[in-house]
């Protein structure tokens, strides 16, 4: 027994000077988290900030210049003034406006005459339909307000319509960065749980040393403990690097327990490292691992853990196949644990599905080691 | 023919045959493919829909009633429910089982009919502030289509039209088809550069290459070839799809779009060349091409729109490839641009592509020094 232990532990040591003699295992722990972390909190941001918007103004009536001022004076706006459509429709196909307004010939004439109401028309490019919603709404609020004012300043004011007085709990000043960062988390534990991890254990399988350790006595259960244990440790490290960063360096709040994190990013890294020991043992050799953890692991981490795109949103078939995925938990867990805290319904259910995948993982990669040698 | 191009020649095929030998290679260049392309037009929505939004009324009279009546009928929302009390509002979101709770105060319907209504109480869930923010317009929108007892009549014919050009009814799969054209040859581009120059050094094969009468150019040039062709044909598989599934007609011109891609990849080779030419294992290769992608996807505008970056980023960005592509791509797929709107984009890139090979080249050439 004390020799098994003794063995595993030599193992251990072996397998971990060999990760810090490798430089892309420091590049994946290392400096990858840092590089998203940083991308996530300054590149991704779905809250739009000045928009790109042309006006088309035929018409040279005063009023016609002051409605195309409400814009031009909003800081929610960059405005580019032109006189035709077809150039600012050129401006617009290169997106160098995302949308444009056209106010006719006519605008000054039908604002001041009784009964009448002049039209303006607001063209989007929908070949980005998120920014051309925001666009919508942005011009949708101004043209409010203009037509607020108008109202008031010709003595007919405007009756208030129904208005929403929104309070966003957890998050009051909806900083995407938020929900963001735990999310990207997500991305670095599987990265470093599947990926760097079925690369290197292919890489033995490729050039047979697995089979030689098999061969020398060494057990199933010996073989993945040893396999397991230093990049638990080495993803473990990272982690904490990103909390840090996260809680520290990009001040994004934490409501949870810190217990309670680590035993939910345990059994999270512990399910990514069994799928990639699953991936390496299944393909053996390194450029198809890398591939399959690609496809398996990093991609449904990123498009169906729900943190960039929303689960809600997606066909019913596809709902049921995140079900299916850890990382989906895993998100669901950090977004939790980081602003609302530790919130029982939310968590249990996730720990439970983590830990499932994390004894499945496992449990195969188990077993196929042992009919891949017969 | 010149005997430089006849050898060279030669290695694109030892290299297109070294990529496709293998039937589990071969399915993996082609089964993700299909899969992304099957999955991701449905799953990678910014669009909000299927949510549950709760009402706490404490009113009950018509006007609520009318507003609860519409909500159920728009998508965004699938389901209406009720609550009775604070705590439980406050639970509803906590358990994330509703995304917002609408409060109406006690007297909503009176201010109503005296026509000073009072704002409708709006909690949502910050967790998913973005997605809340989304939901909440859309509550919005319904408001404001309730008719108020003395709202004046608008006078006629007047308003703000909005009309969304090159996708009329904003639909997502719109985009995102254009987009995986591009991310998905840049994976694959990028794999195949910069893993066969490691695994002939790996095997010790590089050697011997580079003992033959070929030189480091040429063998660039003999490894980028073929990730132009695996790039062409997954672009075709992408295209097709979304052509003949997706129902979204090509408007550009297709051989222009071809021709921007060899500027593409040139400029993806470069890049898979220089990673290769710092890396001594495919491992290293892979990893450091991964490292490049995930970036280069986070800043092309694909997730989240180059206008929201801070300007310093908006800089580095200029220097990603995946950018310009998506911009030609998006262009000829949906817009019918012409050249003239894209070759500053095709200029970007074959920078790009110069600088990257002649830094691999340099690198390589010091590593064998």
């Amino acid at each position: 027994m004390r020799y098994r232990l003794r063995r595993i532990v030599t193992l251990c040591k072996k397998e971990s000077v060999q990760i810090v003699r490798d430089p892309s295992a420091l590049l994946i722990a290392v400096v990858f988290p840092v590089v998203l972390l940083f991308l996530f909190a300054y590149g991704i941001n779905f809250d739009a900030g000045a928009v790109r918007l042309g006006i088309v103004l035929e018409d040279d009536s005063p009023a016609a210049r002051r409605f195309s001022e409400t814009f031009s004076s909003s800081p929610y706006f960059d405005v580019t003034l032109g006189y035709d459509v077809d150039s600012m429709a050129d401006l617009l196909r290169s997106e160098r406006v995302r949308g444009f307004l056209v106010v006719r010939g006519d605008f000054g004439r039908r604002l001041e005459a009784p009964g009448e109401s002049p039209s303006v028309q607001l063209i989007t490019d929908g070949s980005e339909p998120n920014t051309a919603s925001f666009v919508a709404g942005y011009v949708r609020g101004a043209y409010a307000i203009w037509r607020r004012e108008h109202a008031l300043e010709s003595g007919r004011p405007l009756i208030a319509g129904l208005t929403i007085e929104e309070r966003y709990w957890f998050n009051p000043s909806t900083v995407s960065r938020n929900f963001l960062l735990p999310g990207s988390i997500t991305i670095i534990m599987t990265v470093i749980g599947a990926l760097l991890t079925s690369m290197v254990v292919a890489r033995e399988w490729e050039r047979g040393t697995m089979e030689a350790l098999l061969a020398a006595g060494v057990t199933r259960l010996e073989l993945i403990t040893f396999k397991l244990v230093p990049y638990f440790v080495l993803g473990m490290l990272s982690f904490t690097l990103c909390m840090v960063l996260t809680i520290n360096v990009f001040e994004v709040p934490f409501r949870g327990s810190l217990l309670l994190l680590y035993f939910v990013a345990s059994t999270f890294l512990l399910s990514a490292l069994g799928l990639g020991l699953l991936i390496s043992t299944a393909t053996k050799n390194q450029f198809n691992a890398a591939q399959a953890a690609l496809n398996a692991a990093f991609l449904p981490a990123m498009m169906l853990s729900g943190f960039v795109f929303e689960i809600a949103s997606m066909p019913a078939p596809v709902r049921l196949f995140t079900r299916i995925i850890p990382a989906r938990y895993f998100v669901t867990a950090m977004q939790t644990l980081f602003q609302a805290g530790d919130v029982w319904s939310v968590i249990g259910p996730a720990l439970w599905g983590l830990t499932g995948a994390a004894v499945f993982f496992l449990g195969f990669t188990f077993l196929i080691t042992r009919r891949r040698l017969e | 023919m010149s005997p430089g191009f006849i050898r060279a020649k030669a290695l694109i095929k030892k290299e297109l045959r070294a990529v496709l030998r293998d039937p589990q290679s071969r399915r993996m260049l082609i089964g993700p493919v299909i899969l992304q392309l099957v999955l991701f037009p449905a799953a990678a929505t910014r669009e909000v829909k299927n949510n549950v939004v709760a009402i706490y009324d404490e009113d009950g009279g018509a006007v609520t009633a009318e507003i609860t009546q519409r909500l159920t009928q728009t998508p965004a929302f699938s389901k209406v429910v009720r609550v009775g009390s604070d705590q439980e509002a406050r639970a509803i979101i906590e358990r994330q089982d509703a995304i917002a709770v609408l409060r109406f105060g006690p007297r909503f319907s009176a201010a109503v009919a005296e026509g000073r209504p009072e704002p409708v109480q709006a909690v949502l869930d910050g967790r998913r502030s973005s997605a809340a923010q989304i939901a909440v317009g859309y509550v919005g929108e319904v408001l404001a289509g309730i008719p108020l007892k003395q709202t004046q009549a608008s006078a006629s014919g007047g308003g703000l039209f909005v009309r969304h050009w090159f996708n009329p009814n904003l639909e997502y799969f719109r985009f995102i088809v254009p987009s995986l054209v591009a991310i998905i040859t840049t994976l694959s581009a990028l794999i195949v550069t910069a893993m066969s120059v490691s695994r002939e050094r790996e095997q010790g094969t590089l050697e011997q290459l580079l003992v033959s009468p070929l030189t480091p150019s040429l063998i660039f040039f003999g490894k980028a070839v073929p990730a132009l062709f695996i790039a062409a044909a997954q672009a075709t598989i992408i295209l097709s799809g979304g052509v003949f599934i997706y129902g979204i007609p090509f408007q550009g011109a297709l051989g222009l779009l071809y021709l921007c891609m060899v500027a593409y990849v040139a400029a993806l080779a470069g890049i898979g060349l220089l990673i290769s030419s710092f890396a001594s294992t495919q491992q290293q290769a892979f990893l450091g091409t991964f490292c490049f992608v995930m970036p280069a996807i986070l800043i092309s505008g694909y997730i989240s729109p180059v206008d929201n970056m801070p300007s310093w980023l908006r800089t580095v960005a200029q220097g990603n490839p995946l950018l310009h592509f998506i911009v030609i791509v998006k262009g000829l797929y949906l817009k019918a641009a012409p050249f003239s709107d894209l070759v500053g984009h095709v200029g970007a890139l074959m920078l790009i592509a110069c600088v990257t090979t002649a830094a691999a080249l340099l690198v390589f050439r010091r590593r064998l020094a």
